[in-house]
C-alpha cells in the first residue's frame, strides 16, 4: 500500500523524533505536497521538514491551507494534507475543515498542540481542537507520544480516504513531536474493529432494481459527487447508452457524466435548467446514484417527484430516506452497482420520453441569455460561456459560491470528471483561489481557472502572495458586479428590493496584481473577452481579469428555497428586461 | 415511517477517551433528544456499554444507527427496543419523615421493593431499583411526605437470553412493500 518513495532512506529500527517520525510517516503515504503555516507548537515538526522529500506551501492564512488541501485533493482524488499551529493556526483551519466534511473530500490536517502536561491550562494558544472539530470531522486524535504518531497517522490517511471520504485531523502535542522512540512502520491491514467503509449490495435490492428500471416509461437517472468518488464515468457512460435514460447532474456531479453527452440534460435544483426540474416532476422512476437529495436539488419536499418509484445508490446508509423517502436503497459504491445492473438491463426505446423533454427545453432554451440580441452589456454568462469556448472546454475551473458559481455551472460544460472544484455543500465563500492553488499543485499540466465574484475573491486574496512566492499560475476570473450578487438577488426577488449591506467597493484589482507582480486585465465589453482569456492563457504567471459585468443582472432559472420544484422563476422574455416582481418568500433557506 | 416512541439502544463502543463526547456530540448535532444516556464498563477488557433512551420513529431511529455506525470508535449497536428487555433505573430518594410517619412509609418501601438506607430524626433515605416506571410510582407517592433530593439513573437494559453481540454493518434500510 506504501508507495515506495526512492528518495526516502529506510529509517525503520532507528530511534527518530516524533517531529521526523510525522514527515517520515507522511512521505509513507505519498504525500509530495502539503500546505500549512508555522507557529510555536508545531516548530518541532517545521524543523524536521527540510530532511524530507515534501515540498511546503507557506499560505497567507490557515484557511487557504486547508482550502488549498481540499483543492488537492478535489483535483488529484489522492489525500490532501494541511498543517498549522495550535490555537488559532488550528482554528483558522476549521472553515476548509468544514468545506471538506460537507463534501466528503480526503484530507489530514496535522495540528501542533502545546505540551502535554500543560494540556487543559488554558496555555498560550491552547484550544481543544480535537473537541472543535468533532462535528466537522470525519475522525480526529490527540497525540501525546511519539510512538503513538506512526500508527495515528497511518489510521488517518485510510479512514480519510476509505469508505466515504472525509477530514481528518491530527493533533501532536509539542513534547510529542520532541522526544524521540523507535520508529516502526508496518503495511499490514489496519486493524479498526468499530469502522466498516464498505458495504457490498443485497442481491434482492439489485433485482427490484432491475425489475422497476425494465417497468419505466419515464425514467431519469441522478449523476451525483459519487460518481466522480467512485470513478464511475465510464460505467455510467456504458449503463445510459444501454437503458436510454437521459441523466440529470447535481452541482458536484458535473463533470462525472460528460455535458455533451446527448442524453446528458444539464444541472438539477435551485438554479437547474427549467426541463430538467420539470423532468423529475414528470419521470416515473428517478435511479439516484451517488447524490444525498441536498435541500438545493429538491425544493419543497411535499412536492418532490410524485409520481416517481425512486432507487436510491448511496455509500452511507445513513443517507437513504434522510430527505427523500425511497423504494428501494442499494447501499454500496455506485460504480460496482452499475456494473452488478448493467448485464440485467436492456436496450430500450424511449423515444417518446425523450421528444417530451426537448419539446419542454424549447421554451426555456429562447430566454437564455446566450440567445438574446447582444446590446453592448457585458452578462456574466457571456463571460463564462467565452471562457469555456476559447480553453475548448478543457481547463481546470474552480468556483467560488455566489451567482458567479451558478453561472459557471450552467455556461461551461464540463466532459472530463475532476475539472470542476467547487464548495457545493458548504457554501464556502474564499474557497477558490486558495483551493486552485491546491488543484494546480495536484494538475500542473492544467489550465486552472479560478472564477469568483468580487466578495469571495476578497476574502481570501491574500493567497496572491502565495501564487507569487510559489511562481505557480492559475487564472483568475473575477465575476464583478460590484454587490454580493447573490444576497442582492434575494434582496430583489424576496426582500423588496431592499440592498442591506450587498453594495461592494473593491480595490482596483488590476493593481491589486501588479502590486504582486503578476498580471492584471480589465475587461468591460463582450468584444475584448477572447482577448483577455487567450491573454490569460498565453501569460506566465497568475493573470487576474476583472470582468465588470452587468451590476444587477440574477441568476434564472431559480426555484425559490422552499418551493415547488417545478415553481421556477425564469428570466424575463427577451424585449422584457425590466425588473422582476417581488415574490413571496417560501420557507426559509 | 411510523409514530415516534421512546427508543433504547444498547451501544458497543471502545473504552477511549473523548468516545461519550463524540456520541453525545451526534445526538446534540444531528438534533436527536437524548432522555436518557448509560455508560459504564463491560466483562470485556476495552469494551464500554451504553444505554441510550430517545424519541424516534422506525425511520429515525434506522438513521441514528447508522450515524452511530459511522463513528469509528462504534463496535456494535442494537435497537432493542422492541425486544424483550430487562430494563433498570436505580433512585435515592431522600424525605422528611418524622417518627410518627416511620411505618408508613416503610410499608410503601414494601410495595415497591425499596429499601431504607439511611434513617435519621427528621429524614429517611430510600433506594429503589426498577423500571422507570415503578420508580416514578413510588416517587408519586412519597411525595405529599415532602421530597428533600432525588438522584435517579438514566435506564441501563438488557436483552433476556443470550444474544451474540457481533461487531457488524448498520442494517441495510429495506425497500419499501410495494417497491416492485
Amino acid at each position: 500500500m506504501t508507495p515506495a518513495n526512492p528518495k526516502l532512506e529506510n529509517r525503520i529500527g532507528e530511534s527518530l523524533s516524533g517531529a521526523q517520525i510525522i514527515w517520515e510517516s507522511l512521505v509513507r503515504e505519498g504525500v509530495e505536497v502539503c500546505f500549512g503555516y508555522p507557529g510555536g507548537a508545531i516548530m518541532p515538526a517545521y524543523d524536521a521538514m527540510i530532511q524530507y522529500p515534501i515540498h511546503h506551501v507557506l499560505t497567507r492564512h490557515e484557511q487557504g491551507a486547508s482550502h488549498m488541501a481540499d483543492g488537492y485533493a478535489r483535483a488529484s482524488g489522492q489525500v490532501g494534507v494541511c498543517i498549522a499551529t495550535s490555537g488559532p493556526g488550528a482554528t483558522n483551519l476549521i472553515t476548509g475543515i468544514a468545506t471538506a466534511m460537507l463534501d466528503s473530500i480526503p484530507m489530514v490536517c496535522i495540528t501542533g498542540q502545546v505540551p502535554s502536561a500543560l494540556i487543559g491550562s488554558d496555555a498560550f494558544q491552547e484550544t481543544d481542537i480535537t473537541g472543535c472539530t468533532i462535528p466537522v470531522t470525519k475522525h480526529n486524535y490527540l497525540v501525546t507520544k511519539p510512538e503513538q504518531i506512526a500508527p495515528t497517522i497511518r489510521e488517518a490517511f485510510y479512514i480519510a480516504r476509505s469508505g466515504r471520504p472525509g477530514p481528518v485531523v491530527v493533533d501532536i502535542t509539542k513534547d510529542a513531536q520532541q522526544q524521540s522512540c523507535v520508529f516502526d512502520w508496518n503495511d499490514d491491514e489496519i486493524e479498526l474493529p468499530g469502522y466498516r467503509p464498505d458495504y457490498a449490495p443485497l442481491s434482492e435490492q439489485l433485482e427490484e432494481a432491475v425489475a422497476l428500471i425494465k417497468a419505466a416509461k419515464r425514467p431519469i437517472l441522478f449523476s451525483g459527487h459519487g460518481i466522480l468518488k467512485s470513478q464511475a464515468t465510464e460505467t455510467l457512460i456504458e449503463f445510459v447508452e444501454k437503458t436510454n435514460i437521459p441523466v440529470a447532474c447535481t452541482l458536484l456531479g458535473l463533470g462525472g457524466f460528460p455535458a455533451t453527452h446527448p442524453r446528458n440534460l444539464g444541472m438539477m435544483g435551485m438554479h437547474g435548467e427549467t426541463w430538467v426540474n420539470k423532468a423529475i416532476q414528470d419521470a416515473d422512476l428517478i435511479i439516484a446514484a451517488g447524490m444525498r437529495f441536498d435541500d438545493r436539488v429538491t425544493g419543497n419536499l411535499k412536492t418532490y417527484a410524485q409520481n416517481a418509484k425512486k432507487i436510491h445508490i448511496e455509500l452511507d446508509p445513513a443517507e437513504i430516506n434522510k430527505n427523500v423517502q425511497v423504494d428501494v436503497p442499494i447501499v454500496g459504491d455506485v460504480g460496482e452497482v452499475l456494473a452488478d445492473l448493467m448485464p440485467h438491463v436492456e436496450q430500450c426505446d424511449r423515444s417518446a420520453w425523450l421528444s417530451y423533454i426537448d419539446e419542454i427545453k424549447g421554451d426555456s432554451a429562447v430566454r437564455d441569455i446566450k440567445n438574446l440580441p447582444d446590446l453592448g452589456k457585458l452578462y456574466a454568462a457571456h463571460v463564462i460561456h467565452d471562457i469555456y469556448r476559447f480553453t475548448e472546454g478543457k481547463a481546470l475551473v474552480v468556483t467560488d459560491v455566489g451567482q458567479h458559481q451558478m453561472w459557471e455551472a450552467q455556461y461551461y460544460k464540463h466532459d472530463y470528471p475532476r475539472k470542476l472544484l467547487t464548495s457545493g455543500g458548504l457554501g464556502t465563500m474564499g474557497f477558490a483561489l486558495p483551493a486552485g492553488i491546491g488543484a494546480k499543485f495536484a494538475q500542473p499540466g492544467d489550465s486552472v481557472w479560478v472564477i469568483c465574484g468580487d466578495g469571495g475573491f476578497q476574502m481570501t486574496q491574500a493567497e496572491l502572495s502565495t501564487c507569487a512566492q510559489e511562481g505557480i499560475k492559475v487564472n483568475v476570473a473575477i465575476i464583478n458586479n460590484g454587490f454580493l450578487g447573490m444576497v442582492r438577488q434575494w434582496q430583489e426577488f424576496f426582500f423588496g428590493g431592499r440592498y442591506v449591506a450587498t453594495p461592494l467597493l473593491s480595490p482596483d484589482f488590476v493593481k491589486i496584481a501588479e502590486a504582486h507582480g503578476l498580471t492584471g486585465l480589465r475587461v468591460e465589453s463582450r468584444s475584448e473577452v477572447e482577448e483577455a482569456v487567450r491573454k490569460a492563457e498565453a501569460t506566465d504567471g497568475t493573470v487576474i481579469i476583472d470582468f465588470r459585468v452587468e451590476q444587477e443582472d440574477s441568476v434564472y432559472p431559480m426555484v425559490p428555497a422552499g418551493a415547488n420544484l417545478h415553481d421556477m422563476i425564469e428570466r424575463p422574455p427577451p424585449g422584457n428586461q425590466e425588473h422582476n416582481p417581488i415574490f413571496e418568500t417560501g420557507e426559509d433557506e | 415511517m411510523g409514530q415516534s416512541v421512546k427508543r433504547t439502544f444498547a451501544v458497543f463502543v471502545e473504552d477511549k477517551p473523548g468516545v461519550l463526547n463524540r456520541v453525545a456530540s451526534l445526538f446534540r448535532r444531528r438534533n436527536y433528544n437524548i432522555d436518557s444516556l448509560n455508560v459504564g464498563t463491560t466483562h470485556e477488557p476495552g469494551v464500554s456499554r451504553m444505554t441510550i433512551v430517545c424519541d424516534a420513529d422506525t425511520d429515525k431511529a434506522r438513521r441514528i444507527e447508522a450515524n452511530l455506525y459511522k463513528m469509528v470508535n462504534v463496535l456494535w449497536v442494537d435497537d432493542i427496543t422492541h425486544k424483550q428487555t430487562i430494563d433498570r433505573v436505580l433512585a435515592l430518594i431522600k424525605v422528611n419523615c418524622s417518627r410518627e410517619q416511620r411505618d408508613e412509609i416503610l410499608k410503601i418501601c414494601d410495595v415497591y421493593r425499596a429499601r431504607a438506607i439511611d434513617m435519621s430524626p427528621e429524614r429517611i433515605t430510600i433506594e429503589i431499583t426498577g423500571p422507570r416506571d415503578k420508580v416514578e410510582g413510588l416517587v408519586s407517592v412519597l411525595k405529599p411526605f415532602g421530597i428533600l433530593e432525588l438522584v435517579q439513573t438514566g435506564t441501563v437494559a438488557m436483552t433476556r437470553g443470550a444474544e451474540k453481540h457481533d461487531l457488524a454493518h448498520p442494517t441495510v434500510p429495506a425497500s419499501r412493500n410495494d417497491a416492485a
